[in-house]
């Protein structure tokens, strides 16, 4: 054996043990004798969706500083909330080795996934080894119909999200022919499958079905095929990076439609990317107006002076953050096992809507606001609510 | 070290006993969730082993290998799983639920004819020309199983494939924590143990592989394909006979790993884990099977122990996190790779007869 | 019959960026053998330099007139010596090593760009200012834009320039020989470092241009965006046999003709059986389909068998 080699494995195995050495356990204090809570974070940091996994992060942290900054006492001792921030990489065997360190590391909760993809294998390692798993942003139907007691969600699913789309855009909106693009993730099929069924349901055409995917930026082929269909409303089941170089593309194509798409599509980026081709289109948005919410402005401030304006889910991290933080205080533990209970019953006004969990884990009775671009910036135009 | 490497029984002994050993010393030593990427590293290796194959011993350079990885875990998914109820509600109104022992022969044979369906056509290609059709080859895949969810529900689309049995041996469960002999045995240490069976296979078959007669004519192939014909070997066969092992290895893991998450979606079979796998058979040490072993678990430990050193290292070097460690983990990596390569071309551990070649002709480019 | 057209245009724009990149591609392959997996990342740091200067200098009230180019020299400059850069460092000391080491070290170039740009830029999508307005114009029904106009102008007059160095300068014919082979060239007096060297940063300096034209077309640009470009950039290349410059070129425009029109009829083909989701299976089975039949691609020479 080369001696190259042998201190490679040598270094290798150092950097193992170096970092392995400090092991978690359920009751480590830290120097001002308080009992270290720690909730885990996992969303992709690196990778094309690098700045909405931030954005969660960002989220989650600001909840975890507020709680910390409140000084709570829980089980009789005060508790310091410390976060764990890992990187999935949107890759789903990625996911189950950082929900795997998450577990060893000993977090009472994890606030994560972002994709479907990644949220589906970590909440079987979760259920497992009994975490609490608050996924802000997962809307697989899926996620939640696995049977798991420990998989929650605050964000609508995408048959909540898309009935509501598909029902705005055929009766609100009155589109009668309708064309559809998505882009072949689990998050944009699943989205226009549910808007298709609901858009149909109410009596719209669907006249035709393209697709893209969540790399591209050029969209002319399929919308030259969409302008060949004539349609009135367009929906792009997808996130901003492409519907918002679309929306442009719409606009030099000189396609007459009206243009929706659902969360992914309501950021600032989207303006940003899509410029005055932004003007007058719409997306939807789990949860009620931020200004609506009590305390929900004021967690827009503070987030955008401490971060950058609010890219999509911070401010659901952030109640994922706080009603995990309350059942522990209902439970008087930081047990996951025992505040398991509580979360499963909680009613608190976040800021993104009043969240209640149904039997599966789902939010209840998900209010979702329909929003359009006036003058270079979302308006609310009207909150529907979800019925069950 | 040499006392023992003169007594190569007592040497393998020792391996063995560590390998036995090495689920329990990683747990008690760093935590449980290293031994879930200790099971990941040994189906990377697994793959990286097919690779060799294809790309070490009969030099057919292939950057679209994940997708035998594909279907092998498609094959576990879709008769392990109640998906196909969906499909064929009258048929199989639970799914099919076959057990993994006629599971695992089926996803390698099957990855292994796909193996052929590759090969036929592009036998009169060469160099990077292949490369490029095998690239395409690993993206259609992908693409045909993230679309196949219409008409027909086949393939759950980007929805992926859930709920997918887990995997059995013999009545035992991996899933959950065994007690055999009075020894606890976790989930992971049990997938461990059958990991490193199916691994301990793929090695013995690569091994027996490259002294028989079928490596030798791999080997010629490699080194000058006209010459081959000449001497009257078959490359046709042999060629497509080289990509019918290898993804066959690939279909095994593919198998193993859609038991071991429980979900399968096309997202796990991007390009990016093709280049991944081909890394580490070249970073390793092309047609070495000790190197390829290497350079898989260099390549699968890597990021992960980047993961966990690079906030320490940084806080202790200047007492606080300067750089995120996200950013800093695959830079370093890229940087990692450049360096191994940089420092030894022919990888980390080559082959002897690549390390002779190079040291009497530099001039002689094969692949 | 104008929707027809205008997938025509569409594939015709999206090809001139392909070819363009295309270029960088092909060009060090003639001369190394060696696929430069990192290409496509330098048309990213091209982009995104071009924007930050741009940036900077119209925020300095700089009039967009001068910016523009100003940026685009700042881009090429910048590229030329990141080009240059990764020759050195990746590529140089390699070139009597197995074949595949400097593919390896090409991905890891590929994976510390990616990272490296997204420390230094953020993890955003910055969008591209708007410096004229972009007017479109209408011919028999197919819509194109000034952008549109200039990339597909400029890929062909870049293209002819180019080709007036490799055939009639000094350095051209020095290329030629190197590609032809290289100890003959040395022998001959050529310095074979420059000529690559000079190789790496012309071809950079292509791709800063592609960056450029791709980020002002769609008006973004990412740090990731690199990869997919550079994936269909070295497809079409091959498709028009890599090494050969008209073959890349050519292989560009047909790559970007059979994306756009794959994905605008592939459903009437089929009868509605498979959609614009197959948009790629559609351009890679036209890839294989010409290997099959031209193993050294549409233009590319067909080299005596030699392992």
């Amino acid at each position: 054996m080369s001696f190259r080699i042998f201190h490679a494995l040598l270094f290798i195995a150092t950097a193992l043990v170096l970092s392995g050495c400090n092991k978690a356990t359920n009751n480590d204090t830290n120097a001002a004798g308080e009992l270290i809570v720690r909730i885990g974070s996992a969303a992709p940091l690196t990778g094309n969706q690098a700045h909405i996994g931030k954005d969660n992060e960002s989220g989650t942290r600001m909840a975890i500083d507020d709680a910390n900054a409140k000084g709570l006492i829980i089980g009789g001792r005060k508790v310091h909330f410390e976060l764990i921030s890992e990187d999935d990489q949107a890759d789903p065997k990625t996911a189950t080795i950082v929900a795997q360190k998450l577990v060893d590391d000993k977090v009472n909760g994890v606030i994560g996934h972002l994709n479907s993809g990644t949220t589906i294998p970590a909440s079987k390692i979760y259920n497992d080894n009994g975490i609490v798993q608050i996924s802000p942003s997962a809307t697989a139907v899926n996620y939640t119909a696995q049977g798991f007691k420990t998989a929650f969600r605050v964000m609508a699913n995408d048959a909540q999200q898309g009935r509501v789309l598909g029902e705005y855009a055929a009766k609100n909106l009155g589109a009668k022919k309708i064309a559809v693009i998505d882009d072949r993730t689990a998050y944009g099929q699943g989205l226009a499958d549910e808007f298709i069924k609901a858009a149909q349901a109410a009596g719209a055409q669907i006249v035709t079905h393209e697709y893209t995917n969540d790399k591209a930026v050029d969209f002319t082929a399929v919308l030259t095929a969409v302008k060949g269909k004539q349609p009135d409303l367009l929906f792009y089941g997808g996130m901003d990076p492409q519907s918002g170089p679309m929306a442009k593309q719409i606009k030099a194509l000189a396609l007459n439609v009206k243009f929706m798409t659902g969360d992914g599509g309501y950021t600032p980026e989207y303006i940003k990317l899509a410029g005055d081709a932004a003007e007058g289109s719409y997306a939807s948005l789990p949860g009620v107006p931020l200004s609506k919410m009590p305390g929900g402005k004021e967690f827009e401030t503070r987030f955008v002076a401490r971060y950058q304006p609010i890219q999509l889910y911070a401010p659901y991290c952030y109640d994922a953050v706080n009603v995990m933080i309350a059942a522990m205080q209902k439970a008087d533990s930081v047990d996951p096992a025992k505040y398991l209970p509580e979360l499963a019953r909680i009613s608190l006004d976040g800021v993104t809507a009043k969240i209640q969990f149904d039997a599966k884990g789902d939010l209840q009775g998900g209010a979702i606001t329909m929003y359009q671009v006036q003058q270079g910036k979302w308006q609310a135009l009207e909150t529907l609510g979800a019925t069950h | 070290m040499q006392n023992a490497l003169k007594n190569p029984r007592l040497l393998l002994w020792l391996m063995f006993a560590a390998l036995v050993l090495l689920p329990f010393i990683t747990d008690a030593l760093l935590g449980r969730g290293w031994v879930r990427i200790v099971d990941f590293a040994m189906l990377y290796i697994m793959l990286a082993l097919g690779l060799n194959i294809v790309v070490g011993y009969a030099g057919l350079l292939d950057l679209g290998y994940i997708a035998f990885f594909a279907v092998g875990a498609y094959c576990y998914a879709l008769t392990g799983s109640p998906h196909l109820a969906l499909a064929f509600p009258t048929l199989f109104p639970d799914g099919i639920h076959l057990s993994f022992l006629i599971v695992l022969p089926l996803a390698a044979l099957l990855a292994g004819g796909f193996g052929v369906l590759l090969g036929a056509p592009t036998l009169r290609l060469r160099g990077d020309y292949l490369a490029i059709v095998t690239l395409g080859f690993g993206e259609i895949i992908r693409i045909f199983l993230n679309n196949l969810n219409a008409p027909l529900n086949l393939t759950n689309g980007p929805q992926g494939i859930s709920r997918i049995d887990p995997i059995s041996v013999a009545g035992v469960s991996l899933n959950s924590t065994q007690n055999i002999l009075g020894i606890t045995l976790p989930s992971v240490h049990l997938y461990f143990y059958l990991f490193l069976a199916c691994t301990a296979l793929v090695v013995l078959i690569s091994h027996r592989l490259e002294r028989s007669r079928i490596g030798r004519a791999w080997m010629a192939i490699r080194e000058d394909e006209i010459a081959a014909t000449a001497m009257g070997i078959n490359t046709r066969n042999l060629k497509l006979l080289a990509f019918a092992m290898g993804a066959m290895f690939g279909g095994m893991s593919g198998a193993l790993f859609a038991g071991f998450q429980g979900f399968v979606s096309p997202e796990s079979f991007s390009l990016m884990e093709s280049v991944m796998v081909l890394c580490m058979v070249v970073l390793g040490g092309m047609g070495n099977i000790t190197g390829v072993i290497l350079g898989g678990i260099v390549l699968a430990l890597l990021p992960e122990i980047l993961r966990h050193s690079v906030v320490p290292i940084q806080q202790s070097l200047f007492g606080k996190t300067l750089i995120d460690p996200e950013s800093l983990r695959m830079l370093l990596f890229g940087f990692a790779l450049i360096v191994v390569m940089l420092y030894r071309p022919a990888g980390l551990w080559p082959s002897r007869l690549r390390r002779r070649e190079l040291q009497t002709d530099e001039a002689a480019e094969t692949i | 019959m104008n929707i027809f057209l205008q997938q025509i245009v569409n594939g015709l724009v999206q090809g001139s960026v392909y070819a363009l990149v295309a270029l960088g591609y092909t060009m060090v392959y003639g001369i190394l053998g060696l696929i430069n997996f990192a290409h496509g990342e330098v048309v990213m740091v091209g982009a995104m330099l071009s924007l930050s200067s741009l940036g900077l200098l119209l925020g300095w009230d700089v009039s967009p007139l001068l910016a523009l180019p100003l940026s685009v020299i700042i881009a090429m400059v910048g590229c030329m010596a990141l080009g240059y850069g990764i020759e050195r460092v990746a590529y140089r000391p390699l070139r009597h090593a197995p074949r595949l080491a400097p593919l390896i070290t090409a991905i890891g170039i590929s994976i510390l760009l990616q990272n490296l740009a997204m420390m230094i830029w953020g993890r955003g999508y910055h969008p591209f200012p708007v410096l004229f307005a972009n007017t479109t114009h209408s011919f028999a029904g197919a819509i194109i834009s000034d952008v549109q106009i200039a990339i597909v102008v400029l890929a062909v007059l870049i293209m002819a320039g180019l080709m007036t160095v490799v055939h009639h300068t000094r350095l051209g014919r020095s290329m030629r020989a190197v590609a032809e082979n290289q100890h003959a060239a040395q022998l001959m007096g050529v310095d074979i470092n420059r000529v690559i060297s000079l190789t790496f940063m012309l071809g950079s300096a292509l791709a800063a241009i592609a960056g450029l034209m791709v980020s002002a077309n769609y008006g973004l640009a990412h740090y990731y965006m690199g990869f997919l470009l550079g994936l269909k950039a070295f497809t079409a290349a091959v498709l028009g046999g890599i090494g050969n410059l008209r073959g890349a070129m050519l292989g560009g425009l047909l790559l970007g003709l059979i994306e756009s029109l794959g994905a605008g009829y592939i459903g009437d083909l089929t009868g509605g059986f498979l959609g614009s989701n197959y948009q790629d299976v559609f351009a890679f089975f036209v890839l294989i389909a010409v290997l099959v039949f031209r193993p050294s691609g549409l233009l590319g020479e067909r080299i005596a068998e030699r392992a």
